[in-house]
């Protein structure tokens, strides 16, 4: 059964972010106020061929914190899309 | 004769230099692709700057998983001398050989320039010949090289004397003016800056010789 999974990858909190806080910036000059607490991350689509819905999000979180993400500097979380 | 091989990923582009710099300093030296998984025979490896797999996903994250790094990780442990410059660096912290992460430069600035390194530690095979305190001009050329590391992690570097380097003035936002960092026994090294590219006061500086004697030298002594 083939599941499809997004495993979004986010900066863990207390990192630095300079891609968010550069886009932070930028927003109130196109208009946009209000806006805070911008964030960059990644985000990746997969199609996982499991058992279950379980083991598929299973898998997809192993090879999130084995290569998508670097456990030092960032958070991943698997989902089903 | 000290034998050093200098490891080629697909997107490598300092190995020449690298190559150039231990040989000049009398090291013998040749290159070995990344899908070597015998290391014998070495009595030291680099691993140079560059691009490795194209830094996608992020520098480092795919070239860890290339078969010569299981072998560095075998030939670390046995205690042979490892260097990373630059990307070189950012693929050792990816394969755990070295704590913490290098992230995008502050401001989200390409830097490429001269900067002033102060010796933090000579316990290395990297800073050996060195002086702490002793500052030395050495380029940079990176746009993901802010070191970062969590709190329990600086805590040990220091209280371990194994920051090598730091930078004089901080040109990237590393945490604590990290350049460079060694792993607890001292015979693996990374840092951003390229010693490689100060070899002689006619392109600039001859500081980087300083560094790449020590490591050198280390090679001669742990073989």
């Amino acid at each position: 059964m083939n599941y499809f999974v997004i495993v979004d990858v986010t900066l863990r909190e207390g990192i630095a972010d300079p891609e968010g806080a550069t886009i932070e910036r930028a927003l109130p000059a196109l208009g946009f106020t209000g806006v805070t607490n911008v964030h960059a991350g990644k985000s990746f689509r997969l199609t996982v061929d499991a058992p279950s819905e379980a083991e598929a999000l299973e898998r997809a979180t192993s090879l999130a914190e084995r290569l998508l993400s670097n456990p030092v500097i960032e958070d991943s979380v698997a989902r089903l899309g | 004769m000290t034998r050093i091989g200098v490891v080629i990923f697909p997107g490598s582009n300092c190995e020449y230099d690298a190559l150039a710099g231990v040989t000049e300093l009398g090291a013998t030296a040749d290159f070995v692709w990344h899908t070597e998984t015998d290391l014998s025979g070495y009595d030291g490896i680099i691993l140079p700057g560059g691009f490795a797999h194209g830094d996608y996903l992020r520098p480092g994250a795919l070239a860890r998983f290339s078969p010569v790094m299981d072998a560095i990780a075998r030939f670390s442990a046995d205690g042979g001398a490892v260097l990373g410059i630059c990307n070189g660096f950012q693929v050792l912290t990816e394969a755990g050989l070295l704590p913490g992460a290098l992230q995008k430069n502050r401001g989200l600035t390409f830097v490429c320039q001269p900067t002033t390194l102060i010796v933090g530690s000579t316990r290395s095979v990297l800073t050996a010949a060195a002086t702490r305190g002793q500052e030395l001009v050495v380029p940079i050329n990176h746009f993901s090289g802010a070191y970062t590391c969590s709190d329990e992690t600086l805590a040990e570097l220091e209280r371990d004397d194994r920051i090598v380097l730091r930078y004089k003035d901080n040109p990237n936002g590393s945490r604590a003016d990290i350049a460079g960092v060694a792993n607890a026994a001292g015979n693996v090294v990374g840092l951003m800056p390229h010693p490689e590219r100060a070899m002689s006061t006619l392109l600039g500086s001859a500081d980087g010789r300083i560094l790449l004697t020590s490591f050198v030298t280390a090679t001669v002594t742990t073989s």
